[in-house]
């Protein structure tokens, strides 16, 4: 009797799945416009918020460097943020104003950025009560990468907020928490934040376990 | 809604690859050298996430065999072994996971992605996209009908080459959960030469990857059948007050 590929850790438990690196054609699986390939009907893709969500609207980007200083033109990421009010939207679904989740990817062009359109997201509370600064999760899978890096994204202009967050406190180097910090910056009258992820060495982005 | 009774069973980062596994060229300078910061107490923003099961699924999105076809009055198929992919995703305790975002990717017969960027020789088969998903079923069970993808060289020894594989992305309940893996099939030679394979160091965590040929399920005179279970991390509640 042949034995199913899922493998047992204990009596009790199963091992979970390997991770594996999502490689350099991941766009054509979970980003079929930047593969250059036909979308189908509904794609999940970068638009997190439409022009009639409520909150303050922003525009995320930046690009991806590895420990050479060059950019990674093949990351994919995903985030995951609450709404204005602080809440999430798990719900997904292509007809309402705002979703909690998004995906975006570097691309091949020069400048190589990842980009978001969504809302500033309201303060969360932390299992203690306090709350935490507004934030949103960035998990990042690429070619390279053998298991995906978790990070969190905070807002340069958030700093009495962010100074208190439990979880920003959790990093214990005052200077790596820097590495989670986006700029603002107004382009043409529109709000844009900006933060660069780099994979390793100098400046090196804080990643989470959790 | 309150997340703080629940939490799920730690990540066990000796079943995964490590960041840094220089057979593995890439992984070289892609890999943090810095400590992850453990979380100790997840949040509400690491215990939930998407829920997809509203989606509008495309009728041929699980159907690789149908969804890119050029001329269907012709008849066109792509090229290829016919293939059943099928199996459960079930969370460390056995728990099914209904109703959650399966997707895959994978190169054609000839071992050739359709992506801009993939210049292989072996050309690209006009009725084959190379991309599907599904929604899990009640009892966690998805399904896709493909074609067996080629194995094809890449630039990182001087011979190196992938075994025949599909690309694996499975949502979960929670960020926490997700998972990229791919599944590699029962038997192939190439399996225990490849450098992304070798990126794990123990064996039974890349029998988690193999997917099994499973006679019973495959259709006589049409195609056969591949098994492949996901196991994700299990969720776990909290009974008692942490006082």
């Amino acid at each position: 009797m042949k034995q199913p590929n899922s493998q047992p850790t204990s009596d009790l438990m199963l091992r979970e799945t390997a991770s594996q690196t999502a490689g350099p054609y991941v766009h054509i699986g979970l980003a079929l416009a930047a593969a250059g390939n036909p979308v189908r009907d509904e794609e999940i893709w970068n638009e997190m918020a439409k022009p009639d969500a409520e909150g303050e609207h922003i525009e995320v980007v930046g690009i991806v460097i590895d420990g050479n200083g060059d950019l990674v033109r093949d990351a994919f990421i995903e985030a995951w943020q609450a709404d204005a009010n602080g809440d999430y939207q798990a719900d997904y679904d292509l007809s309402k104003p705002f979703n909690s989740f998004g995906r975006t990817a570097t691309t091949f062009d020069r400048g190589s950025e990842w980009s978001l359109a969504t809302i500033k997201p309201g303060a969360v509370k932390h299992p203690s009560g306090q709350l935490m600064a507004p934030h949103i999760n960035l998990t990042l899978f690429a070619r390279g990468v053998n298991i995906q890096l978790q990070t969190r994204l905070y807002f340069d202009d958030e700093s009495e907020a962010n100074a208190q967050c439990p979880v920003l406190s959790r990093i214990e180097s005052p200077a790596r928490r820097q590495t989670l910090i986006a700029k603002r910056e107004e382009v043409d009258g529109k709000v844009r934040y900006r933060l660069d992820i780099r994979l390793q060495g100098e400046g090196e982005t804080v990643f989470f376990d959790f | 809604m309150t997340h703080d009774n629940k939490r799920f069973v730690a990540r066990d980062r000796n079943s995964h690859p490590p960041a840094y596994a220089p057979g593995y060229k890439t992984s070289v300078a892609r890999s943090p050298q810095q400590a992850l910061v453990s979380m100790q107490q997840p949040t509400v923003s690491e215990l939930t996430g998407p829920d997809f099961s509203h989606m509008r699924m495309g009728p041929h999105d699980n159907d690789l065999l149908l969804n890119f076809r050029q001329d269907a009055s012709q008849g066109g198929l792509p090229q290829g072994e016919r293939i059943m992919m099928f199996g459960r995703v079930v969370d460390q305790f056995g728990k099914p996971i209904p109703h959650t975002l399966v997707e895959m990717w994978q190169a054609n017969a000839g071992g050739r992605y359709r992506h801009k960027n993939d210049k292989y020789l072996a050309p690209l088969d006009p009725n084959f996209g190379g991309v599907g998903r599904c929604l899990t079923d009640e009892q966690g069970v998805y399904r896709f009908r493909t074609i067996k993808p080629g194995p094809y060289p890449w630039p990182n020894d001087m011979n190196s080459w992938r075994p025949a594989h599909i690309h694996v992305s499975v949502t979960g309940p929670s960020i926490s959960t997700r998972l990229i893996t791919q599944m590699y099939f029962e038997g192939d030679p190439l399996i225990p030469l490849c450098p992304i394979v070798h990126t794990l160091k123990d064996p039974l965590a890349v029998e988690t990857m193999i997917g099994r040929l499973d006679m019973a399920h495959s259709k006589p005179m049409d195609c056969l059948a591949y098994r492949f279970d996901v196991v994700v991390r299990g969720e776990l509640q909290t009974y008692f007050e942490n006082q």
